[in-house]
């Protein structure tokens, strides 16, 4: 039963066996970060298989009983996020050496172990302390993958990214210290049996926690009013992190659906209106952002960064509504854009490093014009959210779950409209990168050929866009596990049980 | 107490906040301390008030202890800002270097529409 905390600790083993006897050797470095993140995969893999039955797993530290001791609880969304993060990882990895990005700085492979454990640690832990932990271990690496191969534009770019998360975790500290004055316990299930004891009228504490870990959260996953630091950071970041930041939005999302599902949500009296009541419109807000930032991008980085920040608005607008149904669509979309934000870095990165910058006008074009045309032509259909991939499917099942009357014009309107200018933007990046550049003649003196890229520079975007495809051809086996993940996550008794009761512990 | 304890925070949080909103690295850096040091206290303080207390279960008796808890989230909540501050140190120094400027914001001028000096 040990399994479950072997996603934390076994990133956390390598990351310092590479930092300190690698740290002059890349290739050894490459060799045992890829050995570590294939193995977390197979971990995942386990996981996610274990988990499939529907059993909530809990794994006590020390063996002390939960509210006391600290749990990491594994469940189908626990173990879905952590199969995600280790595919997506596996891929950005990948990416990262074919492209000798990892090279131009110092410790990418560490700062990624480090990444990777703070991940997973934040999906599977039950504590929310605990959880504040995970983000400062995910974001202090974070810091340092930001600023990787350095350069005045990206380290400006991350000393604003680390002052806002700065900034966040306080606000973190001051949301936990609220909760613990006003409950006494900072175990998810434990909070959930408390706060649901609170008579109403003397509820305005935990009202006001349960509000500063939301924006905590948001401030996560990129929502209106908070999102600013996002196209900036994903903008200025080397590509293959941008990618491997696509998880980190999801970080937020789950966050939001795990602690405002069972500490905060339905049937929990004195705060089960708070989060849908502020999350929808910040997420209608936040599409309408995004699509028009990929409208107004004058770059390519800035255009898939803003594209990005609208499939969080879309993710986050489906969260809000806090059914089963609407879950299983965010769920399905979730891992969709994942996948989708990391193609489109990766690909933009196989362009931009031959182009000579990322700037939307024509130049000469480069070697294999065609092959990276059409691989952003796929990873933008699957990101805009047109069939034939995912993303179709992702937006049909969300819009489908939005029904209720009040929302429902909002979101399909946000969604639709939001859809439409993502296209055009889209389209219109396309044609400038990759069509206007071929009508502009060579010059009489030939400038040296670009390089083309080889299998394994193609091979990780390529892989990503497959992901969309098997999501989309896989749909109804997928959507039916994603059921009954929402159907778990809404069992608030059920995690209450494994967690404080008589769970299989280790 | 009560009072000292609510208006120090205040006055830490207030300075704090301030101090961030000055869109230079120095300030903004000490801003952030400030903040951590008006969390801190905060969490202390999520106990509840109890002075001149052990905060441990006496084995003799019935005589009472603080929460010992908050103490253990403030260790924490301590170390991290600690190593985040010098972190950030380090990432403003870097950009000031780079830079040779110490504003925190971004100018309009760096959304080059060319996409040079990436």
């Amino acid at each position: 039963m040990h399994w479950i905390i072997l996603p934390v600790v076994m990133p956390a083993l390598f990351a310092p066996i590479i930092g300190f006897v690698m740290r002059h050797d890349i290739s050894m470095a490459r060799i045992a970060s890829v050995t570590g993140t294939v193995l977390l995969l197979g971990v995942a893999v386990g996981l996610a298989m274990m988990a499939a039955g529907g059993e909530t797993f809990v794994y006590r530290l020390g063996d002390w009983p939960a509210p006391f001791g600290i749990v990491l609880v594994l469940d189908r969304l626990s173990a879905l996020m952590v199969l995600l993060t280790a595919t997506l990882a596996l891929i950005v990895l990948i990416h990262a050496i074919a492209t000798g990005w990892d090279a131009r700085g110092k410790h990418f492979h560490t700062l990624f172990q480090f990444q990777l454990m703070g991940i997973c640690g934040a999906f599977l832990t039950g504590d929310v302390f605990n959880l504040f932990v995970f983000f400062e271990v995910l974001l202090i690496a974070s810091y340092g993958l930001m600023i990787h191969a350095g350069g005045r534009d990206r380290v400006r770019a991350g000393l604003q990214y680390v002052v806002m998360n700065l900034a966040g975790s306080t606000l973190f500290l001051f949301a936990l210290g609220t909760l613990y004055a006003s409950t006494g316990t900072l175990n998810i299930a434990d909070m959930a049996r408390v706060i649901a004891t609170i008579p109403a009228e003397e509820a305005a504490l935990v009202r006001v926690a349960a509000i500063l870990l939301m924006i905590v959260f948001a401030v996560k996953a990129a929502l209106f009013p908070v999102q600013f630091w996002l196209p900036a950071t994903y903008a200025n970041a080397s590509a293959p992190v941008a990618a491997l930041f696509a998880i980190m939005t999801k970080v937020g999302a789950y966050a939001i659906l795990r602690v405002h599902t069972i500490s905060f949500g339905p049937g929990i009296a004195p705060t089960e209106d708070l989060a849908a009541t502020w999350l929808f419109p910040a997420a209608i807000v936040t599409i309408a952002v995004g699509a028009f930032g990929v409208l107004g991008a004058r770059r390519l980085m800035p255009l898939i960064a803003f594209s990005v920040l609208g499939s969080m608005g879309t993710l986050m607008a489906a969260v809000a509504a806090f059914s089963p149904d609407a879950t299983m669509a965010a769920l399905y979309y979730l891992v969709h854009s994942t996948f989708a934000a990391a193609c489109l870095f990766l690909v933009a990165d196989l362009v931009v490093s031959r182009r000579g910058g990322d700037g939307l006008r024509p130049v000469l074009a480069t070697a294999q014009n065609g092959l990276f045309a059409a691989l952003f032509f796929g990873a933008a259909v699957g990101m805009a959210g047109m069939p034939p991939l995912s993303g179709f499917l992702g937006k049909l099942l969300i819009l489908d779950a939005l029904r209720e009357p009040g929302i429902m014009a909002w979101a399909w309107s946000a969604i639709l409209i939001g859809s439409l200018l993502t296209i055009v933007g889209f389209a219109r990046a396309g044609s400038i990168l990759f069509w206007s550049s071929t009508a502009i003649e060579a010059p009489l003196v030939a400038k040296p050929e670009t390089r083309k890229a080889g299998a394994w520079e193609l091979a990780p975007a390529m892989v990503a866009i497959g992901m969309l495809g098997l999501l989309a051809v896989f749909a109804l086996p997928v959507s039916g596990y994603l059921e009954d993940t929402a159907q778990q996550i809404f069992d608030r008794a059920g995690y209450m049980a494994a967690v404080l009761g008589t769970g299989t512990g280790g | 107490m009560e009072a000292i304890l609510a208006s120090a925070i205040g006055v830490l949080t207030a300075a704090g906040v301030y101090l961030l909103l000055r869109l230079r690295t120095f300030p903004v850096i000490l801003g952030l301390a400030f903040l951590s040091y008006a969390v801190n206290v905060f969490i202390f303080a999520s106990g509840r008030l109890a002075i001149d207390q052990s905060p441990i279960l006496s084995r003799y008796g019935e005589a009472s202890y603080t929460d010992p808890l908050p103490q253990a989230l403030v260790l924490t909540a301590i170390v991290i800002s600690f190593g985040m501050t010098a972190v950030l140190v380090m990432i403003g120094l870097a950009a000031y270097f780079e830079a040779e400027s110490d504003r925190v914001d971004i100018d309009a001028t760096d959304d080059r529409a060319d996409g040079e000096g990436k």
